[in-house]
């Protein structure tokens, strides 16, 4: 009796049902369009229905921050991912926006639900401006310039004394009540996180994604990219901007601390656990994360000393993050083959 | 056709470090014509195409397109004023299908100036439009091969998609870098009555080829580099007649006798 | 005339912080953002090692360099190495493990403002009517001797022209069986030695502190980029453009704006020059 050796090899192929759910006879079927709808609604339900059943206000408190980090982290994706450019200092947004905002209004008297939406698009054209720089060079740049940026300006503010010096702006408006402060906050987050999904589809997104793959084939196509770059920085900055304001009306204070390094790290972090390039990763790694990260304040600097290991895990082992995982797991089955 | 050329290459030198890898290369093209440049392994075709279309900063020379100076202008300006280019290491954008590599072109300012090829000045929806420019290049519409992912063609259609990327730009001058290379006789074959029918239309083409004998088929005039320099310009059969051209392909000893065998 | 001390003075001090990150760069193009980790990190180490462990003064920060130089090294070898090539996860993983160095000395204990070394020489003298400590001589002298050393090393030494080798071509240099892994390992460990060679001369003219990493980080990356990612003389020259435009700065306009020099100096220079002086980086590479 002999014993072959039998040379196997693994192949993925798609799930029947995704094949069947990608054309637009899916609408023909229940089973496929919830196939394809049911991600979709549980994030949406689950991402709604969470502040109702956590325990206590503090949790609360904490899911709100979660979805603050949530909004860094799909920015960071969406860049690093679809266009190429690493941002290391998401602190540099949340700081630019958080102070536009405290300035909106305390000095000019602005109400919340003006000065947040002033501090997104100032606060993105600001950032944009700053990193125009280096956007017609190499990648390197600007992932060295936007490590620097927040490290800079909080140094800055320090040194001058000025928008508040060490102390910070104190005195800024909060939300009308809790509610207001949590749903609207969550809502935005699921608009932009679904429109960000949309825009890397549109034709925009593809000229996006060129400049990441191919950019001499897209100034071969008389298309300038350092244009599109700035868009979308302008894009991911205003996010944070965003981001920031929202922090500030949270907190009522505004100060050097959101220059601080768990902006830069708890994003990249994020996206790497969660899943780059799928845009919702980031925001499962920031459910993951902020909550760990609460866990272990009483730890110190300590937790940062764990997200820094982390991301050096991911980044030497090269994982391909949970959602990336997990979407692999529901669109496709393994099997092994003979070969 | 108008007297002036339409493209005017004035001196250009280019050192990379301390190699020069052009020497003072002039030449002229007229409108609608088709010229060809030819020359040995490293004579400097692909980086006269590089400092032309902007791509590499020329050390000295100037570039004029219809009496403009282009010289010091990046490459998306000039390929926004018309001058187009091919790649000769091809650079579709793999992971999205065929038609969908055009979509990008066609998102540029020129193309949402001219419409686009066949545009009629407005441009449509790009993906129509996408679909329609690579049927005339020669992808057959009702096979599934414009959905195809571009990674998954072969060498053939890519070059055409290469074509395709440029023609969606509705350029004046189309500068082909090797487009011949790596296709089979018939795909040549095939490809020749495009190239014809792109002069038709009035597109200028300045081709840099290898293949010899298709080359001499689609043009009459041709221009020689060797090692940068511009060896003599003319008829295929004055090229092919020079001495200084045999002995750049061929080396010097015994030119008969390698001309006879080849 | 005191400018031209305090700047020369804050010149080489720049230099010093910045040889170590040129280095590295320019061998393995490697950006190490630990570089500012590994500066605190040898003061602490000689500092425990003096304090802790009473071993005298000479042999502290000979331990301090050494252990500094091989924990480099180990970085790269175990870590770095694996994502060589991929530019921006080194970007990351090299400023991960600088934060969870400074973030892990901060959370063992070492905060605040009490961590010093003490100076070589103790005392101060005049200069053509400037007073100037012995410590900041101590630097400018022993900072000179590095850059020059450094120069002969490189230029006339097996392993430094090895290193330049491969800092000029590494393909060219592996076929010349020069071991490019082997010596981007070295590269680093000499990088983070130089780290460790700055802070013990300098820290004793201050306190350890674990913000100096960052701040440390970005002069160094400042200059750097000034003087050309990759390039060791450009280094020393940007270092002194940039010293003395910061001691100008600092008479003229006030202490504050140090920092902002620094900053200005990186945005010039990436909108007129990108590469730097001496840079041998292309910005937008011509790879058609």
């Amino acid at each position: 009796m002999t014993t072959a050796i039998q040379q196997q090899r693994k192949e993925r192929i798609d799930r029947g049902i995704k094949v069947r759910s990608d054309s637009i006879y899916a609408v023909m079927s229940l089973r496929e369009l919830s196939y394809l709808g049911l991600p979709r609604i549980i994030l949406i339900v689950g991402m709604l229905v969470l502040p109702l059943v956590v325990p206590s206000i503090y949790w609360q408190r904490v899911f709100t921050i979660c979805c603050i980090y949530a909004l860094l982290a799909i920015s960071f994706d969406f860049l690093a991912h679809y266009v190429g450019l690493v941002s290391l200092g998401g602190a540099f947004f949340v700081g630019t926006g958080g102070y536009l905002a405290a300035i909106a209004n305390t000095s000019l008297g602005l109400p919340p639900w003006l000065t947040i939406p002033l501090a997104t698009v100032v606060g993105g054209c600001l950032c944009t401006l700053l990193l125009l720089p280096c956007l017609p060079l190499r990648g390197v740049y600007f992932a060295i310039v936007s490590l620097m940026y927040p490290l800079f300006l909080a140094r800055l503010i320090e040194a001058l004394d000025i928008l508040g010096g060490t102390d910070g702006i104190m005195g800024i408006d909060s939300f009308p009540n809790r509610w207001v402060e949590q749903y609207s906050l969550i809502v935005i987050l699921l608009l932009i996180l679904f429109g960000v999904r949309r825009l890397v589809n549109t034709d925009l997104g593809l000229v996006l994604r060129g400049v990441m793959d191919n950019d001499q084939a897209i100034r071969a196509s008389g298309i300038s990219v350092t244009f599109y770059k700035s868009v979308a920085v302008f894009i991911a900055s205003s996010m944070g901007c965003l981001s920031g304001a929202f922090l500030v009306h949270i907190y009522m204070w505004s100060g050097i601390s959101q220059f601080a390094l768990d902006f830069s790290i708890i994003p990249i972090a994020a996206t790497i656990v969660g899943g780059g390039g799928t845009l919702a990763g980031p925001l499962l790694g920031c459910l993951l994360l902020v909550p760990i990260s609460e866990l272990l304040r009483d730890f110190g600097t300590l937790r940062i000393v764990f997200y820094a290991l982390i991301l050096v895990a991911f980044i030497i082992f090269r994982s391909e993050g949970l959602l990336v995982y997990g979407q692999r797991k529901y669109h496709q089955f393994e099997r092994w083959i003979k070969i | 056709m108008k007297d002036d050329p339409i493209l005017k290459v004035d001196g250009i030198t280019k050192f990379f470090g301390g190699i020069q890898a052009l020497s003072d290369v002039s030449f002229d093209v007229h409108e609608g014509e088709i010229l060809g440049i030819i020359g040995p392994n490293g004579s400097g075709k692909t980086t006269v195409v590089n400092c032309i279309t902007g791509f590499i900063k020329k050390s000295a020379g100037h570039v004029y397109f219809r009496g403009k100076d282009i010289s010091r202008k990046p490459p998306h300006k000039i390929a926004d004023m018309g001058v187009t280019r091919t790649f000769q290491i091809m650079r579709p954008y793999y992971s999205l299908p065929a038609y969908k590599n055009l979509v990008i072109p066609l998102f540029s300012p020129r193309s949402k100036r001219t419409g686009g090829w066949r545009g009629g000045g407005r441009l449509g929806d790009r993906n129509t439009v996408g679909i329609d420019i690579l049927e005339e290049i020669g992808f057959e519409r009702d096979s599934y091969v414009p959905y195809k992912l571009a990674a998954t063609l072969p060498t053939g259609y890519l070059k055409r998609l290469e074509l395709a990327r440029c023609l969606a730009l509705k350029p004046e001058i189309i500068i082909c870098d090797e487009i011949f290379s790596g296709l089979s006789m018939s795909e040549i074959a095939s490809m020749v009555p495009l190239i014809e029918r792109l002069q038709m239309e009035g597109i200028t083409l300045i081709m840099i080829e290898h293949r010899l004998r298709e080359l001499f088929r689609v043009t009459d005039r041709i221009m020689v580099l060797n090692f940068g320099k511009k060896l003599i310009e003319g008829s295929p059969k004055t090229i092919m007649a020079n001495e200084e051209v045999k002995t750049a392909y061929f080396g010097s000893q015994n030119v008969e006798e390698v001309m006879d065998h080849a | 005339m005191d400018i031209l001390i305090y700047g020369t003075i804050n010149s080489i001090t720049l230099a010093l912080y910045a040889l170590g990150f040129a280095m590295v760069y320019g061998v393995s193009r490697l950006p190490n953002f630990a570089h500012g980790a590994l500066y605190v990190l040898s003061g602490f180490i000689a500092w425990i090692f003096l304090n802790s462990l009473g071993v005298n003064y000479f042999f502290s920060i000979l331990a301090a360099i050494l252990i500094t130089g091989v924990i480099g090294a180990l970085i790269y070898q175990f870590v770095l190495i694996r994502v060589r090539g991929m530019e921006i996860s080194e970007i990351m993983a090299s400023y991960a493990i600088g934060l969870a160095i400074l973030e892990g000395l901060r959370w063992g204990g070492f905060k605040g403002m009490t961590y010093t070394l003490p100076a070589f020489i103790s005392g101060s003298t005049e200069i053509a009517g400037v007073p100037v400590d012995y410590q900041r001589l101590v630097v400018v002298v022993v900072g000179a001797a590095v850059v020059a050393l450094l120069w002969i090393f490189t230029h006339y030494t097996r392993i430094g022209l090895a290193l330049r080798g491969m800092a000029q071509d590494e393909r060219a240099a592996l076929m010349l069986g020069i071991d490019s892994d082997l010596m981007a390992v070295t590269a680093m460990g000499f990088g983070s030695m130089l780290a460790a060679l700055a802070a013990i001369l300098l820290l004793p003219l201050g306190n350890i502190v674990v913000e100096s990493g960052y701040n440390i980080l970005i002069l160094a990356i400042a200059v750097c980029i000034v003087g050309g990612l990759g390039s060791w003389m450009g280094a020393v020259l940007a270092a002194f453009l940039i010293g003395f435009a910061q001691i100008l700065t600092v008479v003229y306009l006030g202490s504050h704006f140090q920092m902002v020099v620094a900053l200005l100096a990186i945005i010039l220079t990436l909108i007129i020059k990108p590469s730097g002086l001496f840079g041998r980086q292309k910005e937008l590479e011509e790879r058609v």
